[in-house]
């Protein structure tokens, strides 16, 4: 009944490029948090508006202009952006002059850019849309949600051409490094490929933009159909498979029609048990890969998750430092992301077809 | 005299993150807003800030900046007169 | 055919009081909810705001909760309103754990880091609250309560977050991908929002004045209101406080922080959501407007609306006045009272005007008023350009 949903284009910035991926030469870090890569910000934003922008507002009009050129969209007619913890640079900012000056002679334009939509705002500024436009920040699912609004908006109206949609989170000095302190962090300084050895408590983590142009029209450059997207809460391993299972029969097809699956296993103790129970049961015999030791874990991670698949597509090519085992697919065609909540409670599903 | 001028432009550079710009870049007479240096609403409300706190010189409101922040002269002029540190 | 969206519950907590009673009285005998403050820790004491005058503590202890929970008080205040919502739609703990949830919030429990973040590092003792910042996090709390298991999410765009949520669950009702779903819109005062607001020099001193020419700023406030909507198919002789008929979302693509001159954004969000409720201009009865009471929105929102409805402009009025501005919590609370409006056939308010701007010379509903109504707009406008327009009709 639904139209079928394709990816038109997009783009990505994390802290691997995809030269170094498919060379299988990925970039090594030494500390538990770490940058994006920058893109060449300037390219893409007039310096008058740069000028006053912090990283998260420039990875995401970058990474939103990218895929909005490889689309050959230039006004898209929804802009739906997801952020987990939002513009924490500008917000830790504000905050941190707000204590230190005791609310006195405060200047507003970081705490004018600490709003979660600022990105989301920023873009449509950049672009001048007038369409639709919402921001979603729901912790480890904030860019499922900003997807099943744009996969749903372009089921309900049949106007809607092109949904841009995107997420972006940014690694801030103090905020960021709280999550040593809550033991979202490994405590230990440890080498980001080596995250699945450590059998401790915690990860580690980074930052990026993910943009997607969405369409239900099926072009030239569509090489990837957003088959399906869901989340659902539950805490019991048996049921989690259950669930994945028949998230898979709703959309019409069996663990083993999977080339490949992306779990968003991300090296902390305690989560991995639960992906290793998956790992051993429902995806025995599937092509098992992880990336969270390539960018580290963050709300919006995801968002490098479906770039991946989508480059694997396009490039139809894995890049070894992916596989968690041997099974092997060739010509990969029809991708599982699944990712578990940091708080252990909401699971992510994902998925993705090669056109 | 000059002096604050030239004060004015390191700072206006500093605050308003003009990088790209060079005090001899910055003319006395330049428009700060609009031509000029192209300055926005949210600069005046960062020069109103700087006012205050280097020159002791509190705007309440904001529309007051207009006649003010015109140029880099008309903005040392104001100083001038009416600064209290 | 697209489902119809039914409101059966809904809760409020406000500046005027605990509950749809308390706020309705309020309303009908022009009793405005704006003090100073006393429970918020800030130097500004001078600024008027819309404060709820009970601290944490007490509303934690109305709650039961005991200590070493990490619900801040967005979280809380969301609480006893979602209780309430809850109650009216009488719905029983199996249904909660199928209903959705869908809150706005723009800060969440920045409250939480602003009073420790200069402990975190020394001492353990409030570390659960590092998360708490985050507006997802505040809406998984309030989830986690009630055991709410449905689709559960968070939107935030500054001033029209709530509107949002409303527009989000009435459209996953629409196309059956929800069957009932609890929405809304959360936000407490902190110092983070009254220090931002005041460096943008956009606070008034004084009580708000919408609309007025001499309006000079807006007043912050606190709240948090809930709708349950069910799709028809549920409802089985329940009764319907209203529904939500028509939505509108758009982007002014103008500015960051202020709305354009032609109110661009404002305008096409009343359009769309006129077109989806297949309603025409003359059918809305009255207009719960924005109106914050700064210079540049009032005009704005005024100019929309001329543009919207030529001659014939509804009566429309600013709840601002009795509330202060909720931010995301806003389009929510004004949701409750645009049903209120409905259900009683009253126009609300618009305190504190005396003059009609120049400009446009508009004249909003100075004392409440008895009007037979059938459709109500409601407007939520925020920074970064995010505009949403809601129009509610009563039931059949």
């Amino acid at each position: 009944m639904g139209r079928s949903i394709f990816i038109n284009g997009f783009s990505g910035i994390s802290a691997q490029t995809e030269e170094a991926l498919f060379n299988n030469e990925p970039l090594v870090y030494t500390s538990n948090i770490f940058h994006a890569v920058p893109a060449n910000y300037k390219e893409i934003v007039p310096a008058m508006a740069l000028r006053r922008m912090s990283k998260a507002i420039k990875m995401g009009i970058t990474a939103a202009k990218n895929a909005l050129l490889e689309a050959n969209v230039n006004l898209p007619d929804a802009i739906i952006t997801a952020t987990g913890e939002g513009c924490k640079h500008d917000t830790e900012k504000f905050l941190e002059t707000v204590l230190e000056q005791k609310e006195e002679l405060l200047a507003p334009t970081s705490f004018i850019q600490s709003t979660h939509n600022t990105v989301g705002g920023q873009i449509a500024l950049n672009l001048n849309c007038t369409g639709y436009n919402l921001t979603y920040t729901q912790e480890d699912i904030s860019l499922e949600s900003a997807f099943i609004d744009a996969m749903l908006l372009l089921e309900e109206d049949l106007d809607v051409n092109a949904v841009l949609v995107g997420s972006v989170d940014e690694v801030s000095p103090k905020i960021t490094s709280f999550s040593y302190l809550n033991n979202f962090l490994k405590k230990e300084e440890i080498q980001n490929l080596e995250l699945f050895d450590q059998n401790s408590a915690g990860t580690i983590t980074s930052e990026g933009a993910f943009f997607f142009v969405l369409s239900a029209e099926k072009k030239i450059n569509s090489d990837v159909e957003i088959v399906a997207i869901s989340t659902f809460k539950e805490k019991d391993a048996i049921n989690i498979s259950r669930e994945i299972h028949k998230f898979l029969v709703t959309n019409n097809c069996l663990v083993e029609d999977l080339d490949i699956v992306l779990l968003g296993k991300n090296g902390d103790r305690n989560q991995d048990v639960i992906y290793e129970i998956l790992e051993k049961g429902l995806f025995l015999n599937s092509n098992v890969l992880v990336y969270k030791h390539l960018v580290g874990d963050f709300n919006t991670v995801t968002g490098f998750a479906i770039w991946l698949a989508c480059k694997i597509f396009k490039n139809n090519y894995i890049p070894n430092v992916l596989k968690l085992n041997t099974v092997s697919s060739q010509n990969p065609k029809l991708a599982l992301l699944y990712n578990l909540s940091q708080d252990n409670t909401t699971h992510s599903l994902i998925l993705v077809q090669k056109v | 005299m000059s002096d604050l001028r030239t004060e004015l432009k390191k700072s206006i550079i500093e605050q308003l993150n003009l990088e790209e710009l060079s005090i001899e870049e910055i003319d006395n007479d330049d428009s700060l807003f609009g031509d000029g240096l192209g300055l926005d609403s949210i600069d005046a409300l960062e020069l109103i800030v700087l006012l205050e706190k280097d020159y002791g010189i509190k705007l309440t409101d904001p529309y007051q900046g207009k006649e003010i922040f015109i140029s880099i002269n008309k903005m040392a002029e104001y100083i001038e007169t009416h600064r209290t540190k | 055919m697209k489902n119809g969206v039914a409101i059966t519950g809904m809760g409020i907590t406000s500046a005027l009081g605990y509950g749809i009673e308390a706020n309705y009285n309020s309303l009908i005998l022009n009793n405005h909810g704006l003090s100073f403050p006393e429970i918020l820790n800030t130097k500004h004491l001078n600024l008027p705001v819309g404060e709820i005058k009970k601290s944490n503590v007490e509303l934690q202890n109305e709650l039961q909760l005991t200590g070493g929970h990490s619900y801040t008080r967005a979280a809380l205040l969301a609480i006893s309103a979602v209780k309430e919502a809850i109650a009216i739609a009488n719905l029983n703990k199996e249904q909660l754990t199928k209903t959705g949830l869908i809150s706005g919030s723009s800060v969440g429990g920045i409250d939480a880091t602003e009073e420790f973040y200069n402990e975190y590092e020394s001492s353990s003792e409030n570390r659960r609250f590092i998360r708490a910042q985050h507006p997802g996090f505040t809406t998984s709390k309030i989830g986690e309560y009630f055991q709410i298991n449905g689709y559960t999410t968070t939107i935030s765009t500054a001033c029209s977050s709530g509107a949002n949520a409303i527009m989000m669950g009435a459209r996953l009702i629409r196309s059956g991908k929800l069957e009932r779903v609890i929405v809304g819109g959360t936000d407490c005062l902190t110092k983070f929002t009254l220090n931002g607001f005041n460096s943008l020099k956009i606070l008034s001193e004084n009580f708000c004045k919408p609309f007025d020419d001499h309006r000079d700023g807006l007043n912050l406030g606190e709240g948090a209101a809930f709708l349950v909507l069910e799709a028809d198919h549920l409802l089985q002789g329940k009764k319907v406080l209203g529904r939500i008929s028509g939505y509108g979302n758009s982007n002014d693509a103008f500015h960051q922080t202020a709305s354009s001159e032609t109110g661009e954004g404002a305008f096409l969000a009343m359009e769309k959501a006129l077109q989806i409720s297949a309603l025409q201009a003359s059918d809305i009865d009255y207009i719960n407007a924005h109106g914050t009471a700064t210079k540049n929105n009032d005009l704005s929102e005024s100019v929309a609306i001329k543009r919207m409805f030529g001659e014939n402009i509804p009566a429309f009025s600013s709840t601002k006045t009795f509330t202060g501005h909720t931010l995301a919590a806003a389009g929510a609370l004004e949701a409750v009272f645009s049903i209120l409006s409905l259900q009683n056939d009253k126009q609300f308010a618009n305190l504190n005007f005396s003059e009609a701007m120049l400009e446009t010379k508009l004249v909003p509903v100075t004392s409440v008023r008895s009007v037979r109504m059938q459709h109500i707009l409601s407007n939520s406008f925020g920074f970064g350009g995010n505009c949403t327009s809601l129009i509610f009709s009563k039931n059949g």
